[in-house]
């Protein structure tokens, strides 16, 4: 058993826990551990990404109580890259808050750490159970982070995200209820073996079951009718929580990639595939709704947060072709547009800061102090997020519209994908042409009439201010130099997410397994 | 005992639902404890329902219920008490900084 595996969930827990016991200590003692053990934590999730594509699905046995009885966590390539993905965002993240934001309210940093530890369980696990368990601390500690600062916007917002959370975890609980009751399991690999031998007496029920996680996952990840927290939430909160929340969706992501493959798949016998007939027009609808949101919001913040809609109606579109090529080229598209999106919400902020007062709202204002550094920033961004070449999103927008060309439905992809990329680049041109161009002419004060200043009292911000930001949007040509590389990794990943055998056998063992591969066969 | 139970459950999940569509943060918190009280149910009761029958295991008992849907509803209840707590305070909070109990902090209509 290889200990490293549940690093990224003890040393977050441990580190939080130590915060909240000094409380009342100086900024500088949170601010020290939380980042030393983030930076940790992102080298053992690097180590854990290495070791998963050079070896087999691996699985940790909590207390050494055989699956399928005990707690596993299972560590295969998709939940490291995604490990990997949420410690390397939070680095960023956690070194933008310490210019000042954590600064706002007491328990941030422990907070922080929690929802760490949330994540990066809700990746990790192979239990239904525990799922539940990791969104419960992921939700409590990101309840936490959204209200952190206070504010009447926030505090309405948070209001919002709560009380529908709160009903997803209930009908979470009910999918579970469902689950249990007819297949007397919840762990994940042992669920993928009783579903393939189950009654077709059962079949109604594991059907519901399989569509109620649906309605949580779709929430979690903010898809079309359960997306309306999203905008305020992720608009209004903070900007350094905001950014990490650039792959909290994800989170919903990979929880349908993995449920609706390896539970629900091909394999799944009454209940086969369950959700193929849904995802992929749920998914398109949201990235309409996602692109007109975008075109229409008249605040950065909110502009950037529909982006995320449109980045998980995207994603999930394609990957609800549920083809190998497919799968592999959302897998491209993930790092790329949770980093980017994370970094606009960062230079967001920086807007934000400097336009004393029109904030962070689209109509003309004085010009922003810094408009080369901001300007170039934003620019960037904007046409990395908006999938034009040199950047990632190029790149991965190609491979996501080549692999989905198998599918029935390749015109409705093609288009729409297409359309929302030049929904988004439109708006966010638009609001940098606002931001930085179309500015107020001001100092009336003889000669200096159309002298543009910037306001005095805007605080100024130095490259390491700004750092944060830069080295997110800098991940972006990293992504295409080493885009071989993570092509070749997406591909196995994406081959090892399309058979269950391989989860099934590093979890229960090959005599298991053989029997998934005897039922598929028999049918 | 099984129709009994279902109903139960059924008139608790209906209650809570209608509460927590209310527009009120107090009759919400109310709707959601209930829904959580009815899923808790539910979630016990999906290891089927026996009188008088012990969840550990002993050698002279020769049936058992099932132990893990109570060690589930176990997890279940103390989050779903941490989840209400917060909420509690939250409402509170946006009741101070909102001025209204309405969850959309919108100001109480003249009537």
């Amino acid at each position: 058993m290889n200990h490293w595996i549940v690093l990224p969930l003890l040393l977050p827990m441990l580190v939080g826990s130590i915060i909240i016991l000094g409380v009342n200590k100086d900024i500088a003692w949170h601010r020290t551990l939380g980042l030393a053990n983030t930076i940790i934590v992102a080298l053992i999730a690097g180590y854990l990404v290495y070791l998963s594509a050079t070896g087999p699905i691996q699985v940790y046995v909590l207390g050494d109580w055989s699956p399928p009885f005990g707690i596993v966590m299972v560590l295969d390539q998709l939940s490291a890259m995604m490990v990997f993905i949420t410690s390397l965002l939070a680095v960023f993240c956690l070194i933008y808050a310490t210019r000042g934001a954590d600064k706002l309210g007491k328990n941030f940093h422990a907070l922080f750490q929690f929802q760490l530890l949330g994540i990066n369980g809700a990746f990790l696990t192979g239990d239904m159970f525990n799922l539940f368990v990791f969104f419960e601390i992921m939700l409590l500690a990101s309840y936490g982070l959204v209200l952190h600062g206070g504010g009447v916007k926030r505090t309405k917002a948070g209001l919002h995200y709560v009380i529908l959370n709160l009903v997803g975890s209930s009908v979470f609980l009910v999918g579970v209820g469902i689950i249990y009751g007819t297949l007397g399991t919840l762990n994940m690999a042992d669920l993928a073996v009783r579903i393939s031998m189950a009654s077709p007496d059962d079949a109604a029920l594991l059907q519901a079951g399989g569509l109620i996680f649906f309605a949580v996952f779709a929430l979690k990840a903010a898809l079309l009718p359960l997306y309306f927290w999203l905008p305020n939430t992720y608009g209004f909160t903070s900007a350094p929580v905001a950014a990490l929340f650039a792959v909290m969706t994800k989170v919903g992501v990979y929880v349908i990639l993995r449920v609706y493959t390896l539970i629900f798949g091909e394999h799944a016998g009454v209940a086969a595939n369950v959700l193929h007939p849904w995802l992929l027009p749920i998914a398109l609808v949201t990235l309409v709704a996602g692109a007109i949101g975008v075109a229409a919001s008249r605040d950065l913040g909110r502009t950037i947060a529909y982006l995320v809609i449109v980045s998980v109606g995207t994603l999930l579109a394609v990957i609800g072709t549920f083809s190998v090529d497919a799968i592999a080229s959302a897998l491209v598209y993930m790092p790329h547009t949770t980093f980017i999106t994370a970094a606009m919400f960062l230079i967001a902020d920086m807007i934000r800061q400097q336009r004393l007062d029109a904030g962070s709202t689209l109509t003309p204002d004085l010009p922003v102090k810094q408009h080369r550094l901001l300007g170039l920033l934003f620019f960037t961004g904007a046409v990395a997020i908006a999938g034009l070449p040199p950047l990632s999103g190029f790149t991965a927008k190609v491979m996501m519209l080549m692999g989905v060309q198998e599918s029935s439905s390749v015109a409705w992809i093609w288009g729409l994908v297409l359309v929302s990329g030049l929904m988004g680049l439109i708006a966010l041109g638009r609001a940098g042409s606002i931001v930085f161009w179309k500015t107020l002419p001001l100092d009336d004060s003889g000669k200096g009439a159309y002298e543009k200043k910037p306001h005095e009292s805007a605080p100024a911000f130095s490259l390491s201010y700004a750092f944060p930001a830069i080295a997110l949007i800098a991940i972006s040509p990293m992504l295409v130099i080493f885009g071989g590389p993570l092509t070749e990794f997406a591909h196995q990943a994406a081959a090892q997410i399309k058979d269950p055998v391989q989860y099934v056998t590093a979890v229960l063992g090959s005599d298991i397994s053989a029997l998934l591969n005897e039922t598929e066969g028999g049918r | 005992m099984e129709l009994l139970v279902s109903l139960c459950l059924g008139v608790m999940m209906a209650c809570g639902v209608y509460l927590a569509l209310r527009g009120r943060t107090f009759p919400v918190v109310v709707g959601l404890t209930l829904i959580g009280y009815t899923v808790n149910m539910f979630l016990f009761v999906s290891g089927r329902l026996h009188t008088n029958l012990p969840a550990v295991i002993s050698p002279e008992r020769l049936n058992y219920a099932d132990p893990l849907p109570q060690a589930l509803v176990l997890t279940a209840i103390v989050i779903g008490f941490g989840m209400i707590a917060f909420v509690v305070v939250l409402a509170l909070r946006a009741k101070g900084e909102l001025g209204s109990d309405h969850v959309d902090g919108e100001k109480e209509e003249v009537r």
